[in-house]
């Protein structure tokens, strides 16, 4: 069974078919004693899991006062767009949130075809140099990225791209981990499709763009979700690039929230909440793919 | 299924059937991979070089010089390195082993066919997965606030004293190692997830006509079938405790005291605070020499299986 199913799935194998044994006397009480702390667990860690979030929807919906009143609001409040005014006027989130999406959108398109490319060219060719290739790609990513970040903040001071967006996206485009899984992916692509497009007489970018990119579509998809969510949640890269408000990315905005001399705390609430709506909607979309996007391909089959 | 000689010989034709086409086809290899490559040369390894050639340099004054393995003599005497890896030292041995046992149960209760609202279950339990890494760091930082925070005005209904979360050295750690796996516990949990669904449940009917029991077909099918798993998940949990940065650095910018400073968040501070560049070279080159003994070891326990 493969991951992407793992969250919606009705598992056919079992853990426990002692249901269907002959258990004695009682056995529904029996399995009704046993079972109740079950679900009296899962349902404390499902509240512990959904509160944040409850939390969020409502503290982004009053006034800072009452967040730390007593006693709390439990429900939403009427102060949603008197919030949302103060946010967008202290740190002007409306062009934050644009940031943001432009951002991840240009680096997802482009780290993705670049990643897409390289893993089908490692997969599927042989060349010189492949073999250094693919080493360098797996030390890549075993190596914490933290390593680079004085080199790179001085080769941008440099080329004089601080504060700018090409900055915050170029340098991570060649992303490995993502190359990595393509190569994997178009491993095990059937080589018969890409052999008949070629006595077809069809060039090599050609059987690439119409035979093999159209049936890999569900790895596809997964790459984009993983790649979207990591520049979307990239933090410590753009905190150090951009410097001007009106180019921050949501997390960096957030951050510069916390840091006033008077926090707007239901502002920065809300601030999170739509920091989070973006990769709510894409879970809700693409529940499958995001999922097995997120777990980058962590489990397969 | 029927033995059949073809099915020995499969992957060896797939396999030819690639070198002929291989051989045929030099040039367009190259220039799939070209991007990637030219990428990787200018942002890895030419800024990798550069870091590791930094670390024996030493900037006072205005002048650069070279001054041999001083940094990484620095490392040794900087109360601040260890006191950043003690920290993430304790989150490697409470909070990763706290959040895989926590998974792997969580995993094993929605794993079992009997239990209804299953969907529902597995759903909450992956939604922290789902936030914004800085936007639910917030949210716990709101919410641990001594004075009124959410998590103190629960407390005080069930009548325990305010707690100061944020500002007390070992509150600090228990609240940061609380919202990781707030965070994490769900990810893992899927991944566990999908291992479970892959055990054959053969197996399960064997160690139970064997009359074993429920707690020993757990400890003797189900952790030992975990196993690549189990080392996957603790492996990616460690790398990611020891890269610790946006939690610590939204909840408490690395104190009180520097409580919950991390290796890198110190290098973050070490080289973008005070600009000392050498001395940052040297923390990073220190990080590297960790995950790499962490991959190591990795490949050892995969291996030990075999």
């Amino acid at each position: 069974m493969s991951v992407t199913s793992t969250l919606t799935s009705v598992n056919p194998r079992t853990t426990d078919a002692r249901d269907s044994r002959p258990a004695g006397a009682g056995p529904a009480l029996r399995r009704g004693i046993l079972r109740a702390p079950v679900y009296l667990l899962l349902a404390v860690t499902s509240v512990l899991a959904v509160v944040p979030f409850l939390w969020m929807v409502v503290a982004s919906t009053h006034p800072t006062s009452e967040l730390f009143g007593t006693p709390l609001p439990v429900l939403p409040g009427g102060e949603l767009w008197a919030n949302l005014a103060r946010l967008q006027e202290s740190v002007n989130f409306s062009q934050v949130m644009l940031n943001s999406l432009g951002i991840a959108v240009i680096y997802t398109v482009f780290s993705s075809i670049v990643s897409i490319m390289c893993g089908y060219g490692l997969a599927t060719y042989r060349f010189r140099g492949r073999g250094i290739l693919l080493g360098v790609v797996l030390v890549t990513m075993m190596i914490p990225m933290q390593v680079l970040l004085v080199p790179l903040f001085q080769m941008m001071a440099s080329a004089g791209w601080i504060d700018s967006y090409q900055a915050v996206i170029l340098p991570f485009l060649a992303n490995a981990f993502g190359i990595f899984l393509m190569r994997q992916g178009f491993l095990d692509f059937p080589v018969s499709l890409i052999e008949a497009a070629r006595i077809d007489g069809a060039s090599e970018f050609r059987t690439f763009y119409r035979i093999v990119l159209p049936v890999a579509r569900p790895q596809i998809a997964a790459l984009v979700i993983y790649t979207f969510i990591s520049q979307w949640n990239a933090f410590i890269w753009p905190l150090l690039m951009l410097n001007t408000e009106d180019r921050y990315t949501v997390p960096v905005a957030l951050n510069t929230m916390i840091g006033m001399s008077r926090v707007d705390y239901s502002g920065l609430m809300l601030g999170s909440l739509l920091a989070t709506l973006p990769l709510m909607l894409l879970f809700l979309v693409f529940q499958k793919q995001f999922v097995s996007g997120l777990l980058g391909g962590a489990v397969k089959g | 299924m029927v033995a059949s000689p073809l099915a020995g010989r499969r992957p060896a034709t797939k396999e030819s059937g690639r070198r002929t086409l291989a051989r045929r086809l030099q040039r367009p290899g190259v220039w799939f991979v070209l991007p990637a490559a030219l990428l990787l040369v200018i942002f890895f390894t030419y800024p990798l070089v550069t870091s590791l050639w930094q670390s024996f340099f030493a900037t006072s004054g205005g002048v650069t010089s070279w001054v041999g393995l001083e940094q990484y003599a620095r490392l040794f005497a900087d109360p601040l390195i260890g006191k950043s890896l003690a920290n993430a030292a304790l989150i490697l041995i409470v909070q990763v082993p706290l959040m895989i046992a926590l998974a792997v149960g969580l995993a094993y209760l929605l794993n079992q066919s009997w239990l209804r609202f299953r969907g529902g279950f597995r759903l909450f339990a992956f939604l922290p997965a789902v936030t914004t890494l800085v936007a639910y760091a917030v949210v716990f930082r709101v919410m641990l606030a001594t004075d009124g925070g959410a998590v103190n005005q629960v407390f005080a209904v069930f009548g325990v004293e305010p707690v100061d979360w944020l500002n007390n050295e070992w509150w600090a750690r228990v609240a940061l190692i609380a919202a990781i796996t707030w965070r994490w516990t769900g990810y893992n949990m899927v991944i566990i997830l999908a291992g479970l669904q892959s055990i054959p449940a053969e197996l399960y009917e064997a160690a139970r006509i064997d009359g074993a029991g429920r707690w020993q077909i757990f400890t003797r099918i189900v952790i030992p079938q975990l196993r690549p798993v189990l080392i996957f998940t603790t492996v990616t949990s460690t790398i990611g405790a020891l890269q610790l940065f946006d939690e610590n650095y939204i909840l408490t910018e690395g104190g009180p005291n520097d409580a919950t400073l991390t290796p890198v968040l110190y290098l973050y501070k070490v080289g973008f605070r005070q600009f000392d560049f050498g001395y940052a070279s040297a923390i990073a080159w220190l990080l590297v020499v960790l995950t790499a003994v962490i991959a190591i070891i990795q490949f050892r326990l995969m291996r030990e299986k075999k």
